[in-house]
């Protein structure tokens, strides 16, 4: 059952990815990459992560997504259509991503400890509260560097876009 | 159970598409979105490794990673927007202000 929603899953997701690369039309590339998203959240609920995937919905599909399709609005986007995209057009890059995947899987498939089948045993059902006791005792230092982040980036991003006038 | 080689394998799949998309594509807003499926991959390393070890530190990476790639994302397309403002470009090769 789990291995049947899975695959389903990772195949969807990498096609879309596949399209998201490959399309020529920036707003296609958005919107396969949204379909991506939702199915990697969806990946994150079978890992048993269901508030990982409340938060992928809510940042990356609702607000990253959102933001890219605004600024592909903002942006005349006729003349970045219009230049052909050819996969063998960057040999040494193409190469190098080859070795790369090559590389990795059978660094992954080699090694026996990535054979485990079964997920060590959860301690009870009450998984969202536990991460957050953890994330706001042990992680709070972290938490709160990622909110003064996310405040400078806010301001960084209204300082970029503003209109220069003096 | 599904094992967990299966959740590294699309991780390492997803992670090629997205660095093809960094080095192959032309355009930066491709680029932009395929850095974000690169993110999104480790993400499921994580995630997938959390589990497999009951641990719930591989969520809480994931978490600052998600926060981490929304400050980026932020500050990358206020940058975007002031190029195309100045330089009315969108091809990579064209913004070459930083070269020495």
């Amino acid at each position: 059952m789990d291995e049947g929603f899975f695959l389903l899953f990772a195949t969807v997701s990498v096609a879309t990815a596949l399209t998201m690369v490959l399309a020529r039309n920036p707003v296609h590339s958005a919107l396969a990459l949204m379909a991506c998203f939702l199915n990697i959240s969806a990946i994150f609920v079978l890992l048993e992560a269901p508030l990982l995937a409340v938060i992928q919905i809510f940042v990356y599909v609702g607000a990253i997504m959102v933001l890219f399709v605004f600024v592909i609005m903002m942006i005349d986007v006729r003349e970045a259509v219009l230049q052909r995209f050819l996969p063998g057009g960057n040999l040494p890059a193409l190469v190098l991503l080859v070795l790369l995947g090559v590389e990795m899987l059978v660094l992954v498939l080699w090694s026996d400890r990535f054979s485990v089948m079964e997920p060590v045993a959860m301690s009870g059902g009450d998984d969202v509260r536990q991460l957050g006791t953890a994330l706001f005792a042990e992680y709070l230092l972290p938490f709160e560097t990622a909110s003064v982040i996310l405040l400078a980036a806010l301001v960084g991003a209204i300082m970029l876009a503003r209109k220069e006038q003096g | 159970m599904v094992p967990i080689w299966w959740y590294i394998v699309l991780g390492v799949v997803l992670f090629v598409i997205g660095a093809a998309g960094v080095l192959l594509r032309r355009n930066i807003l491709v680029v932009l979105m395929s850095l974000e499926l690169l993110l999104n991959s480790v993400n499921i390393n994580f995630i997938a490794f959390g589990r497999y070890h009951a641990d719930f530190r591989g969520q809480i990476f994931a978490i600052f990673v998600i926060a981490i790639t929304a400050a980026e994302v932020a500050v990358a397309l206020g940058i975007l927007v002031a190029l195309v403002r100045n330089k009315s470009t969108l091809k990579i090769d064209d913004v070459t202000v930083m070269k020495g």
